[in-house]
């Protein structure tokens, strides 16, 4: 169906299944509890799963499929933002506008550096890109501050123009929405001790995220897909045999870029503000780890990567002592303050200790990321012997 | 949560182009029951301390949570005394909570970047029903979170951001600072610095080229100015720099004897330290010595800068060794917990927690608006800075700027400043539509739900 053959539509079922119970499913232990501590299902982070999701899924159609390491993806979600914020001051708080245009003004940029980096390739072309994306950074932090807005950023203000918009009422909010639908609004549904949060801007991403899930999908099973990954796997060969790769390194460099962009306009959107620290260096480290941290080269496995790293710098970097205290009460108190000692370290401010931990098991023992993970698995439930012959029939194989 | 303004017109336009999947959200016609967002309804009352952890203003970070450890414990009654509820003149708070209500809190981490200090107090409010953010060391992460806690209808209470756009440009009905600004630095260092340096001086100034860089130029730039000084230069330098050596050596040549460095933190440490190994405080320029003026001091970053201090003035809003009784008792409470005097971050933080819940208690309300109306022209005193008002205009505190200077024989590692003036409210008052301020539209309280 949609032009997939039966396992990749069963893979969309399941992550479209996954998108919309997510507030079900991130949210599996009551209110008050002391584990309610480990529930994601707010609507911040939900955003945060699926935006992040969407630009994980892009980076890999370029890192998983041709190989090229970029670490400067950052970058075009920074200048996506940047176009998003823009239309809503000029034109109107329609979240719709705001991303057609960070998608364009991405794909742009990305046309631009991916011409000039992509003359070479491996480590070069690393740097080239992680160059640009510094150098957008501190253009964005100092040089450019009258439309960047500087290290302050741009949010939305009362006596900006917006043309299409109704003229907001005295001391009202500008509010991001989908003609009228605010993407803040919730639905708050109680069962019991638990409360789930069905919160529009969610469903909204989500739904974009699934749209972008899909075309990567036909992306990969698709003819150019193929010549991307030959690229990959010997760029050399192809170009003796006179093949011209470059442009299709472009295309994916580009559509790569597009994808970072639609990110930073969705993230515009559910939370109207930029500031250059998107562009940072780091942040264009963290959709390098998400990806290989899922799986590259994977359909899924990146968004399940940046699940993980944004679970983490979200939920586990709010633990403090205090709450460790509360939960290693019941034990006497020497013992207690022993524990507490042991675990501080890796929470907390500690979270990046612990991403490092899980990162480095992970690139040992799981090279193809939890994708891996999840095949080693499935195969030992299916019995011991089926696995060695399973892994290697997989179509997708982490990469290198 | 929070709640659309939903209207007919956006729903039918909404049903009209709602497909398969854009209907899906037609069912949050949100209902809540409560008046404002996320009102307190057991017997506890959760506020968000938002504060760096790590990043370059970790040590900030660090001194400021232990202030709303202690701020906590001084309004649930719990401490080993009662701080500075002994000496304000408010006499709202009672040690029983706040309301009656135990206070708890949840910490985040803003890693001194917008964004993350966003989603830790989106978490906050979302997951953990905070009702109130407080902290942060950074201007560029105070504009943010106070725009966030306006959108989402919670008070917040700033922590220590300095730059003049936080109650400026970028002011927000539902945000209060109490620290002071670029422009009062300005206003109290020109007369002390006149006294001192004489009012026909050359001044070269080192920006750090962000936003906190650029108000404090302008300010410290437009109060020199007024008073006879001449600017020969302003030089913008990269934050993230950490050898001034090569900014340094053009300033001899340009003729100037004074230089200011706009600089805060790890910035100021280092472009200090260079400018005193250069030589340039024993220098002789246009017949007088050379000297070095640094707008905004901390005492973490006296202690980076080592005996580099020395006799350089600056301003700060508030200093351990003050002598008045808020501030021993603040001192006394902070010492006997932790061992140590608490940074002026520390202090602002813990009164701004402290403000807050004598707000609520005054208002009778969690209610943001009701809380705002209760902030808005109170004057208090008893706080460690004489009598303070915090305007209604833009929400700023206004009360007294201390003009410190490095300490020419430290008896501590704690003792490195030493107060020169104590600068009068009068003078580092300003209207509220001065130009350095210009731009920004309080709004209305919003509380959200």
């Amino acid at each position: 169906m949609f032009g997939l053959n039966k396992k990749d539509f069963t893979l969309l079922l399941i992550v479209a299944g996954l998108t919309m119970f997510a507030p079900f499913l991130l949210n599996p232990f009551p209110e008050g509890s002391a584990m309610a501590q480990f529930n994601a299902g707010y609507p911040d982070l939900m955003q945060r799963f699926v935006i992040f999701g969407i630009f994980a899924i892009g980076f890999n159609i370029l890192f998983g499929l041709t190989g090229y390491l970029s670490f400067g993806h950052a970058a075009f979600l920074g200048v996506g933002s940047y176009a998003a914020i823009w239309m809503m001051k000029l034109l109107t708080m329609n979240v719709i506008p705001a991303m057609i245009m960070a998608v364009i003004v991405a794909g742009v940029f990305a046309l631009l550096v991916g011409f000039i980096s992509l003359r070479r390739s491996g480590i070069y072309f690393s740097i080239l890109t992680l160059a640009f994306a510094q150098m957008s950074y501190a253009l964005a932090y100092s040089v450019l501050t009258p439309i960047t807005g500087g290290e302050t950023g741009l949010q939305p203000k009362m006596a900006d123009p917006r043309i299409l918009d109704a003229a907001l009422t005295e001391g009202a909010t500008p509010r991001a929405n989908l003609f009228g639908l605010s993407m803040t609004s919730s639905y708050e549904l109680e069962v019991g001790n638990w409360l789930f949060t069905f919160n529009a801007g969610y469903y909204i991403a989500a739904v974009v995220m699934l749209l972008a899930f899909y075309l990567s999908i036909r992306i990969f099973r698709s003819p150019f897909g193929m010549m991307l990954r030959a690229v990959k796997s010997n760029q050399q060969r192809m170009n003796y045999t006179g093949l011209n790769s470059r442009p299709y390194t472009l295309a994916a460099f580009v559509i790569s870029g597009m994808y970072a962009g639609l990110a930073g306009g969705l993230m515009v959107a559910m939370d109207t503000q930029v500031g250059p620290e998107r562009m940072f260096w780091t942040a264009s480290g963290e959709v390098v780890l998400m990806t290989i941290l899922g799986g590259a080269g994977t359909l899924i496995g990146p968004v399940l990567g940046a699940g993980l790293i944004k679970y983490m710098e979200n939920i586990i970097s709010k633990i403090n002592s205090g709450i460790l205290h509360e939960w290693f009460a019941f034990l006497p108190d020497g013992l207690e303050d022993l524990i507490v000692t042991l675990i501080y370290p890796f929470i907390g401010k500690g979270w990046h200790l612990t991403l490092g931990i899980v990162f480095m098991l992970v690139v040992i023992f799981l090279p193809g990321g939890l994708v891996q993970g999840g095949q080693k698995i499935a195969a030992w439930v299916r019995g011991g012997k089926a696995g060695s012959r399973d892994k290697a029939s997989k179509s997708t194989k982490p990469a290198e | 949560m929070s709640k659309s303004n939903f209207t007919r017109r956006g729903l039918l336009k909404t049903s009209a182009v709602g497909g398969a999947g854009l209907a899906v959200p037609t069912i949050f016609t949100a209902s809540s029951a409560s008046a404002f967002t996320n009102e307190p309804t057991g017997d506890t009352v959760t506020l968000g301390f938002n504060v760096p952890q790590s990043g370059p203003y970790a040590d900030e970070g660090a001194d400021e949570l232990r202030a709303y450890e202690l701020a906590v414990e001084h309004l649930n009654g719990t401490g080993a005394d009662n701080g500075m509820l002994e000496t304000f003149s408010s006499k709202a708070l009672k040690g029983n909570g706040i309301l009656g209500k135990k206070v708890e809190y949840v910490t985040g981490d803003t890693q001194t970047k917008s964004d993350a200090a966003r989603a830790s107090a989106k978490s906050m409010i979302e997951k953990d029903g905070a009702v109130m953010i407080t902290g942060g060391s950074s201007s560029g992460v105070a504009v943010a979170v106070q725009a966030l806690c306006q959108e989402a209808g919670v008070i917040f209470m700033a922590g220590l951001t300095h730059s003049n756009d936080t109650t400026g440009k970028d002011k927000k009905a539902n945000g209060f600072r109490h620290f002071f600004n670029s422009y009062m630095s300005g206003a109290a260092l020109a007369p002390v610095l006149e006294k001192m340096y004489g009012s026909d001086r050359k001044a070269y100034h080192l920006t750090a080229d962000y936003n906190w860089g650029y108000t404090t130029e302008e300010a410290i730039v437009s109060s020199t100015e007024a008073m006879g000084w001449e600017t020969v230069n302003t030089v913008k330098t990269p934050l993230t720099q950490t050898d001034f050596s090569s900014y340094i050596a053009p300033v001899l040549q340009s003729g100037a004897d004074v230089l200011v460095l706009n600089h805060y933190g790890g910035n100021m440490v280092n472009s200090l330290t260079n400018a005193v190994q250069f030589g340039l405080r024993d220098k002789q320029v246009n017949g007088k010595n050379f000297e070095i003026v640094v707008p905004l001091y901390s005492r973490l970053m006296a202690k980076g800068a080592g005996a580099n201090v020395k006799g350089i003035f600056g301003s700060t809003n508030w200093h351990w060794s003050l002598q008045d009784d808020a501030s021993k008792a603040f001192v006394k409470s902070f010492g006997t917990k932790y061992g140590f005097p608490p940074s002026q971050a520390a202090h602002t933080c813990y009164v701004q927690a402290l403000l807050y819940a004598d707000a609520v208690e005054r208002a009778g309300t969690f209610n943001p608006c009701g809380v705002v109306e209760a902030l808005e022209g109170f004057e208090f005193d008893g706080m460690g800075n004489g009598p303070t008002l915090y305007r209604a205009e833009d929400h700023q505190c206004f009360k007294d700027v201390l003009v410190v200077k490095g300490k020419e024989n430290p008896t501590s590692e704690f003792d490195l400043l030493e107060i020169v003036e104590v600068t009068p409210v009068a003078q580092v008052t300003y209207p509220p539509d001065h130009p350095q301020f210009a731009g920004g539209s309080l709004g209305s309280c919003n509380p959200g739900a």
